[in-house]
């Protein structure tokens, strides 16, 4: 039997990509999978009795040494702020490609902690900076300075000991660019050195927790259990800074969801699976309900998802358990066919991630193809003619091309970059200014601007000659001849029309990073979990591959 | 040190501000990141292009014959070299296309390398006693290293360099006779067990 693909007119749209879950393929399970027989050290700790200091972690493999390099500081409680605006932070990070001389971790504690405003150099990868969840961090020295653990009903409730408040890679303020490392192996998949930043960084906030407690109380303080480590990750709250990545990298886009896709179709085409398979689906699935239980948000927009996640999710388990026959042929496609049918959308995603779980030889040789060579796919084809141009666009953007731009609502926002942060920002173009100095970010209302432009013009005429006229719509022109190769590099939806939820572009993307427990804090920005449930690093030769499912 | 990265943000930004669209920009971008990757002044010219943009005149090509003249004011260099990358495959035909003057000739150079890989053949870019060789995007080679590329180009000359090599028939068969001195002579009952050996070859 053969399944065919999910169009990408369904499965683009922005309330679908919206509804994405993490799955096998996220970049925080591949990352502690890649790097499992990696020697994990804790080269420096040297912090004060406050935790104020620098500390140095890597992960080493023959010859190949990768150093988180830590300072954290101390900040007035006024000065704390999640926000982009922030010029302070409780710590601060880089990834370092190699050891750190002692020159070098000088030149970095000048420049790491002022963050965008530092300078780095082509010696350092990732650069990121986090603040305490202070009444979690002070709860949890208090509890084990005075020697026993904390509430794990509080811990549970917030997830982690800090939050990042942005991670920054290839090439930004001086970092190395992509291009100098793009050939190391161990680093072939997306965000794999962001990933490391991130999985070292929640290591450092354990030690510098036990370090403060010991600090304060030598004589009574116990660690923080290991299993309770366990069931911390790291916070990060996100805005509007990582929507247009996913417009501006439309081939790296593609690549992701098409690897998903490709998974879940391979899936539903297995004839008969075994009772072992079965039982990581259901063992997965049924842990995973912790997950959705003990997601909390403020947020009315997401409470509703997760309540009707919630019911379709348990209205699937009892399905299965009652009325389900696993040993029919074709039992996921029979599976992924009733969830079409009967449940929403988060739970159509959620469902369809867990149906990689037991699936190792399908997902691990996808992972794999996660990455992209953009430049490649840069060049417009301009020896094509504006026929071809006309039948892609009319092939690949069918909803987009009935959609009415004159009509002020969906028209209403635009997408520009703030000129005191340098940060994408979005706003209603009636009634801020600005919108002259829009960012290429509308998509749709510029592909149907070109399609109106080519069905003016001569079918036969080349590309190259109806650019010469037309160099206004040459970048939805590259958009659509990438396109054509690549079905799922293009948001099928209205990136500036008045319903538009901009968080659900992070959310695609957050996904893609393995995050869970999203938390809108408004239609604009989020917090997010990372690597909750993960194994310690002194954990990683050997653990459980479904770790996801047990924080 | 800036990276690329950030060389082809900034560089497409200002670009956008100079007044092109944003596809024209991201190619801008593009080139003066690759300019800066093989070591020419790509940032410095594209500054001093943008700070005379308006106050100067340029003309704008758009198709670009085998001998190009501007009556009053040089070419502008990124509307020539965006045509020249789109035009790339009917140029091609063309041995030598010529261009009375060309402002700012540095900034034509990417897209003259990026229209190279394109046809995958090598171009030359001559004038006022200057030479450029474009070698498939991989790299640029000029005599012009440690001194300034002159604001105006005049009597430009651009050739398309069917591919061929770059030595005689004598160096390379010198060349193979030595490496043969690699090669150990087969005895007879090496030849009876080598692939294929005992078939006939119709079968």
């Amino acid at each position: 039997m053969q399944v065919q693909l999910r169009s990408p007119n369904t499965i683009m749209k922005l309330s679908r990509l919206g509804s994405f879950h993490q799955s096998k393929l996220s970049f925080l399970r591949s990352f502690l999978d890649e790097f499992k027989d990696w020697e994990y050290k804790r080269d420096l700790f040297s912090l004060d009795e406050l935790g104020y200091g620098t500390a140095v972690y890597s992960f080493k493999k023959k010859d190949r040494i990768y150093s988180l390099v830590c300072f954290a500081n101390k900040i007035d409680d006024g000065e704390r702020s999640d926000r982009v605006i922030a010029t302070k932070w409780d710590a601060a990070f880089t990834l370092h490609d190699g050891v750190p001389s002692k020159k070098d971790i000088e030149r970095l504690r000048n420049e790491v902690p002022k963050q965008e405003v530092g300078r780095l150099s082509y010696k350092e990868l990732t650069l990121s900076r986090a603040n305490k969840s202070v009444r979690v961090f002070n709860h949890v020295v208090e509890s084990l300075s005075n020697g026993y653990q904390p509430d794990l009903n509080l811990l549970e409730k917030v997830g982690y000991l800090y939050r990042t408040t942005a991670v920054y890679g290839s090439g930004k303020f001086g970092l190395a660019d992509r291009f100098r490392i793009k050939n190391r192996e161990e680093i072939n998949g997306p965000f794999r050195l962001e990933m490391m930043l991130v999985y070292l960084v929640r290591q450092f906030t354990f030690d510098q927790v036990n370090h403060v407690a010991k600090s304060k109380n030598p004589k009574t303080a116990v660690e923080l259990d290991p299993k309770i480590c366990k069931k911390l990750g790291i916070g990060n709250s996100t805005g509007l800074g990582m929507a247009p990545f996913i417009v501006n990298h439309p081939t790296l886009l593609n690549n992701w969801i098409m690897s998903r896709e490709i998974a879940l179709k391979k899936i539903r085409e297995i004839k008969k699976i075994n009772s072992n398979e079965i039982q990581v689906f259901k063992d997965s699935l049924r842990k995973s309900i912790k997950n959705i239980t003990s997601w909390n948000s403020e947020s009315e927009y997401q409470k509703k998802k997760i309540n009707s996640l919630l019911e379709d999710v348990q209205k699937f388990l009892k399905f299965i358990e009652t009325k389900f026959n696993f040993e029919i042929d074709y039992p996921f496609n029979e599976i992924y066919l009733w969830i079409e049918e009967k449940t929403c959308n988060e739970c159509i995603e959620y469902i369809a991630s867990m149906m990689l779980e037991p699936f190792d030889y399908i997902v691990k040789p996808l992972v794999n193809q996660m990455s992209s060579e953009e430049d490649k796919y840069f060049t417009i084809p301009t020896d094509r003619n504006v026929e071809d141009l006309r039948n892609i666009i009319e092939k690949r953007y069918p909803d987009i091309l009935k959609i009415n731009f004159t009509k002020k609502e969906n028209n209403k926002n635009f997408w520009f970059i703030s000129k005191n942060k340098e940060e994408p920002r979005y706003a209603d173009r009636f009634e801020e200014t600005g919108s002259n100095l829009e960012q290429p970010l509308a998509i749709a209302r510029d592909i149907k601007k070109l399609h109106s432009q080519l069905m003016v013009s001569k079918n036969s005429l080349t590309i190259d000659k109806f650019l010469a006229q037309n160099n206004d719509l040459r970048h939805v022109v590259r958009r659509a001849f990438i396109i054509e190769k690549f079905p799922y590099s293009e948001i099928q939806d209205n990136t500036i029309g008045k319903n538009v939820i901009p968080i659900d572009m992070l959310r695609l993307k957050l996904s893609f990073f393995g995050a869970l427990k999203f938390d809108p804090r408004s239609d604009k920005w989020l917090r997010i979990c990372m690597f909750q449930g993960a194994p310690l690093p002194n954990e990683l030769k050997n653990f459980d591959q479904q770790w996801i499912y047990n924080s | 040190m800036k990276s690329l990265s950030e060389i082809d943000t900034t560089s497409k930004r200002a670009s956008r501000a100079a007044g092109y669209s944003w596809g024209v920009a991201e190619e801008i971008g593009k080139n003066i990141r690759l300019l800066e990757l093989f070591g020419l002044e790509g940032i410095k010219t594209l500054n001093q292009y943008y700070s005379v943009k308006d106050k100067e005149k340029f003309s704008n090509l758009n198709l670009i014959i085998e001998n190009n003249i501007s009556d009053k004011y040089p070419y502008c260099p990124i509307i020539l070299g965006i045509n020249f990358l789109d035009q790339i495959r009917t140029l091609e035909k063309f041995e030598k296309i010529t261009f009375n003057k060309i402002s700012f000739p540095l900034l034509l150079l990417p897209f003259l390398s990026r229209s190279s890989e394109i046809i995958g053949k090598k171009i030359n870019l001559k004038f006022d006693k200057i030479k450029f060789l474009l070698n498939l995007n991989v790299n640029i080679s000029s005599n012009l290293l440690d001194k300034n590329c002159p604001e105006i180009a005049s009597n430009v000359e651009i050739n398309i360099i069917e591919n061929k090599d770059n030595f005689t028939e004598q160096e390379w068969k010198s060349l193979y006779k030595l490496s043969e001195e690699t090669f150990v002579e087969e005895t007879e009952s090496l030849k009876q067990g080598a692939a294929g050996a005992g078939l006939t070859d119709n079968d």
